[in-house]
């Protein structure tokens, strides 16, 4: 902490020769001239409390926007007295979620257990009614909470069907090989807006007529389908990369096809590949706020629909830098998450 | 012995009942969802009064299109507007990888800077554009940056050349005459450096010697193809971009016109996309380790040679294949061109035509058969540069 | 081996009949599912006031949402039980085909492909519009026929999209549509300067002006360019679905003929005029015939009102709005407000 070190420090890393010294200074001028006045509009000259918009002073943000839609930004339309099932479903995810950090490697497969086949009855339940709940339809569900739950449906929608994709690839019979392996390019070869115009717009006249289902659930199966070729890929990364030798132990002991895979092959094969499986998972929650392309409002759609409600005209930039926030946030953790995995994992082959 | 009858048993285990059923019951089952399908479409369209087919892509569309490539109007059929809309996916996209490229690869270099605040600072770019979705970034910079531009008679004027203002950016048009000439000299240009290119080799491998070709590419590909224009006598005309005022209406005609729409695109695409280019960059360059630059140092080339000669050719074979997948993900990206009303094949043809005709499963189908071609295209083509570049690693 | 795949099978099964059972089968009968639900689906706009506009509580309201509230009331007996979905002009009619709503009460022009091509039925007019152009004051600009080279923000998927080029290409004038998938992001890029003209029906053009900055910097200019009736519409499969949201508009129009409102349709019933007693179902079977109760069109005046209290209320000159009956008076003053007998 010392001058010297700091003159060292400078001299090593910002001024070591003329062109870098010249860079330095250009870029430190630069950033010198709009950091005090991003601060300046965003936190200095910014309101944080009132009502309606006349509250807020000119020159700076207008944080009373985000304040007073604040409910509407994260449930959407859904009604004010059931807040409490969405907030309760959340809860359990994360208790459980969390616990999984806690408890002896053991009990995880029964945890994962619970979140891919019990939780998602729990939370429908919840959220969407029965069982003595009011039935809640999903034309109100809606903002950062809808963003979550089709983040997770695609999820626990597209893991397991992109792990008997991944298998149907390396599969011995011919025609499941092979469909397969057109199954994943075809989803991977088109834009997810297609899959959702498919879903919202075309499906229904491929059902037999008279037969509506939900149009949340439409664009959300195509979400997971889409998401699936994607994770089959990854997963057979992982199932490439394991040395033969595993596949002739397992079949030495006798263990039939799906007892080898499921038990011996998948295990090692998917540990392997958490890390692209993670960033999967972050483009999935990336993009789900296509939906506004089919006129389902999750985050950015209901922050489109209240900076266009007259009474808020022009408050988009607000509006946006809310939802960057929170979407950078959730993804910059899990990549920082998935980077620190990839280091563990690279530290423990070696 | 024990080979054989291994061998045996699972030829015959191949041809058992139990392989040949799951296979059966995947072509049965995928034959009934697809029959189960077009039945349902055959009787839902015959309850609704709906024609099927392609028919509609000779009828007039009766819309005009803001941003066309080719002639195009009302009275032009669907099929054209399905041409524009595919021409203008490409344009975005060509853009897009263009600027991604270049922004990818200094961002990439930047990385790895001495320099510390470079070095951070493309770090900051790279977490900041990749971990924020896409759509919004195109929403920030369609409905907050560009739409508080100035307007058309207040107009930011750079330099007389490059207008800016809310209805588009606008630049001068450089109309050539006898413009087939500079081709012609673009042409015999590439072919003299192909033959250079040859005869380097050659000597490099004879004699030892290195001849400066990329200088010399450079400079004949300027030469000739200015040569040939004086011989063929090109002119070059520049239309700018004119004020016309219609009572208080003020409006630039004339010149190269880019619309807010299309400029958004570009933008966040090509700022997303460079953030995983970098990243690709980055890592190929640190995938060549410290020896083949010591190596290359000890060989006695100095530093652009080695660059030139060992490092950059390995990182590019290490950096290809990511970023071409980066370039899928683009073409890809490019159709949330329907978000901001840009009139590309998902805008103009998925939205546009999609509401006016009805047709939701033709064109839903073409526009899926449109991108499902394009990507199976690129990936052709890398698989090919893999194959490539594999021979070369011998 | 194979006790493995009878399970399978079995899973199978299961999601098979899971999934079917989700499938809300027997729906050919609009109006048997709209009671079974205790609930009518109407698609009205995102929010063009006067029409159909939610407030910030999420309350709607319009013209458009007083049918939608009317075909509830005939139906369930309670105008309150609808649940409304916002369209954009380009998804409405494939929402509609795919079963996601019971009616379209959106602004929506009645025309041949539509009412034909599309297999959709339109089942009345519930205001004769026009299409017409707003254009800054500071344009200087009195007449369409003195557009010329100008940028028109327009809604995609619209007849007002065709129209648009008719009129232009018929009056050889340039211009450059900016073509936009919600009418909002239209009328705010107008606003913003994106472009130098908005366009859509003049009812829209009233309603919209209410949401640019400021209001009093646009006009709207005088010609009309096109006929745009504007009325509600069904799937083109169902005709007693149709028959029932046909007469719930025309039992409003009607209404005001008679002089029927929601204020005195009480003290009505004991009246001896029998085209009111028709009205009112105190005589004859109007319900019968439509698969209703005898009650549904006291229901529908007693708790939403004639056309012309509604028109008054939403989008009447003493509104925002502000547009004068015009057209959409009854033919008897001087519009061509006209219905059918209810008998």
């Amino acid at each position: 902490m010392n001058k010297e070190n700091i003159k060292n420090w400078l001299k090593v890393n910002l001024f070591s020769n003329w062109y870098n010294s010249i860079i330095s200074l250009f870029v430190l001028l630069i950033i010198l001239s709009i950091i005090p006045s991003l601060i300046d509009w965003a936190i200095i000259k910014a309101t944080f409390v009132g009502k309606t918009k006349s509250d807020c002073k000119a020159g700076g943000a207008c944080w009373v926007f985000i304040s007073v839609w604040f409910e509407k930004l994260i449930y959407g339309f859904y009604p004010d007295k059931q807040l409490w099932r969405v907030n309760l479903a959340f809860i359990i995810l994360i208790l459980t979620i969390t616990s999984a950090f806690f408890v002896k490697p053991k009990i995880k497969p029964y945890i994962l257990f619970f979140l891919i086949f019990i939780f998602p009855i729990i939370g429908f339940v919840l959220i969407h009614g029965g069982f003595g709940l009011e039935n809640v339809e999903t034309r109100v569900w809606g903002g950062l909470s809808l963003t979550f739950m089709l983040t997770f449906f695609g999820i626990i929608f597209a893991f397991p069907l992109g792990v008997l994709l991944a298998l149907g690839k390396r599969s011995e019979l011919p025609v499941i090989k092979y469909f397969c392996i057109a199954f994943v390019e075809f989803w991977r070869g088109i834009p997810l807006i297609t899959v959702l115009f498919a879903a919202a717009i075309m499906f229904p006249l491929l059902l037999p007529a008279n037969t509506n289902v939900d149009k949340l659930l439409r664009v959300a199966i195509g979400i997971g389908i889409f998401e699936s070729a994607y994770v089959a890929e990854v997963i057979r990364g992982g199932l490439q990369s394991l040395p033969k030798g595993q596949y002739e132990a397992a079949k030495s002991l006798g263990m039939s096809y799906w007892k080898m895979n499921f038990l011996v092959i998948l295990p090692q094969a998917i540990k392997t590949v958490i890390p692209g499986l993670t960033n999967t998972f972050i483009a999935l929650f990336k993009d789900t706020p296509l939906i506004i392309l089919v006129g389902l409002l999750e985050l950015l759609g209901m922050v489109n629909l209240a900076k266009s409600n007259s009474y808020w005209l022009g408050m988009a930039v607000e509006g946006y830098i809310f939802v960057g926030l929170i979407f950078w946030f959730f993804s910059y953790l899990l990549s920082r998450y998935t980077q620190s995995l990839e280091k563990k994992f690279s530290t423990e082959k070696h | 012995m024990f080979l054989s009858s291994g061998f045996k048993t699972s030829l015959k285990k191949n041809l058992q009942l139990s392989n040949l059923i799951p296979q059966l019951l995947l072509i049965f089952i995928f034959i009934f969802i697809i029959y189960f399908f077009a039945n349902n479409a055959q009787i839902n369209m015959k309850a609704r009064n709906m024609t099927s087919g392609f028919d509609f892509l000779g009828t007039n569309s009766g819309f005009d299109i803001q941003f066309s490539l080719v002639d195009y109007d009302g009275s032009s059929s669907y099929g054209r507007a399905y041409l524009v809309g595919l021409l203008n996916t490409l344009l975005v996209a060509f853009f897009g990888i263009f600027f991604a490229t270049i922004l990818g690869f200094i961002i990439g270099v930047s990385r790895l800077s001495t320099n510390w605040i470079i070095n951070k600072l493309s770090l900051v770019y790279v977490e900041l554009f990749r971990n924020l979705p896409l759509i919004l970034q195109i929403f920030f910079w369609y409905f907050t940056v560009l739409r508080s531009l100035p307007s058309t008679e207040k107009s930011l004027i750079i330099f007389n050349f490059l207008i800016i203002n809310l209805q588009g950016f606008y630049i001068p048009k450089f109309i050539f005459t006898n413009s087939h000439y500079i081709f012609y000299g673009i042409v015999f240009s590439l072919l003299t450096i192909i033959l250079i290119k040859y005869y380097a080799n050659k000597i490099f491998y004879e004699h030892a010697k290195v001849v400066p070709v990329f200088r010399i590419s450079l400079f004949l590909i300027v030469l000739f193809p200015l040569v040939f224009s004086l011989i063929g006598g090109v002119t070059i005309n520049i239309e700018y971009p004119k004020l016309i005022k219609n009572f208080g209406i003020f409006n630039y005609l004339g010149g190269i016109k880019l619309i807010p729409e299309f400029l958004a695109l570009v933008f966040s695409l090509s700022l997303y996309t460079s953030a995983f280019i970098a990243e690709n960059v980055r890592a190929g360059i640190l995938a060549i380790n410290k020896g083949q630059k010591e190596a290359a140092k000890s060989l006695g080339l100095n530093n652009s040679q080695s660059l030139n000669l060992i490092i950059i050719p390995q990182a590019l074979r290490v950096i290809i294949p990511p970023t071409t997948n980066q370039y899928l993900n683009l073409t890809k990206n490019s159709s949330l061109a329907a978000a901001i009303g840009y009139p590309d094949l998902t805008g103009a043809f998925a939205g546009t035509a999609l509401s006016q005709t009805g047709k939701a499963i033709e064109i839903i189908f073409i526009v899926m058969m449109t991108y499902l071609t394009i990507s199976l295209l690129i990936s052709l083509v890398l698989n090919w540069y893999n194959k490539k570049i594999a021979l070369v690693e011998r | 081996m194979k006790k493995i795949k009878i399970n399978s099978f079995a899973i199978l099964a299961f999601v098979v009949t899971f999934i079917f059972t989700t499938f809300n089968a027997n729906a050919n009968q609009t109006r048997e599912n709209v009671i079974k639900r205790g609930s009518v689906n109407c698609g009205v706009s995102q929010g063009v006031p006067g029409f159909s506009n939610a407030d910030a509580s999420g309350k709607w309201a319009g013209i458009d949402v007083d049918f939608c509230r009317a075909v509830a009331a005939a139906i369930l007996g309670d105008a309150n039980k609808v649940k409304f979905t916002p369209l954009s002009a380009k998804d409405r009619f494939e929402v509609l085909k795919a079963g996601d709503i019971d009616v379209l009460a959106r602004n929506t022009t009645w025309t041949l492909s539509r009412d034909g091509g599309l297999a959709l039925d339109f089942i009345g007019t519930n205001f004769y519009d026009g299409q017409g152009f707003m254009v800054r004051k500071a344009a200087n600009i009195n007449s369409a026929k003195k557009l010329n080279n100008v940028k028109v923000c327009v809604e995609t998927g619209t007849t007002t999209e065709l129209n648009l080029r008719d009129y232009f290409k018929a009056n050889k004038l340039q211009y450059e549509p900016v073509a936009f998938t919600k009418s909002d992001e239209a009328v705010a890029a107008y606003d913003s300067g994106r472009c130098d003209v908005y366009t859509t029906d003049k009812s829209g053009l009233a309603a919209n002006r209410t949401k640019t900055k400021n209001p009093a910097d646009h006009i709207i200019l005088p010609e009309t360019i096109s006929k745009e009736p504007l009325g509600p519409v069904v799937r083109g499969n169902d005709e007693n679905w149709a028959n029932i949201t046909r007469w719930t508009l025309n039992v409003m129009i009607e209404a005001e003929e008679l002089g029927v409102t929601k204020a005195n349709v009480d003290s009505l019933k004991s009246t001896d005029n029998p085209a009111i007693k028709r009205l009112l179902g105190l005589e004859g079977e109007t319900g019968k015939n439509l698969s209703l109760g005898n009650e549904w069109s006291y229901n529908i005046i007693k708790q939403v009102g004639n056309y012309g209290e509604s028109y008054e209320a939403n989008v009447g000159p003493k509104t925002p709005v502000g547009l004068a009956r015009g057209l959409n008076q009854l033919w008897t003053k001087g519009g061509i407000l006209y219905s059918p007998p209810v008998r």
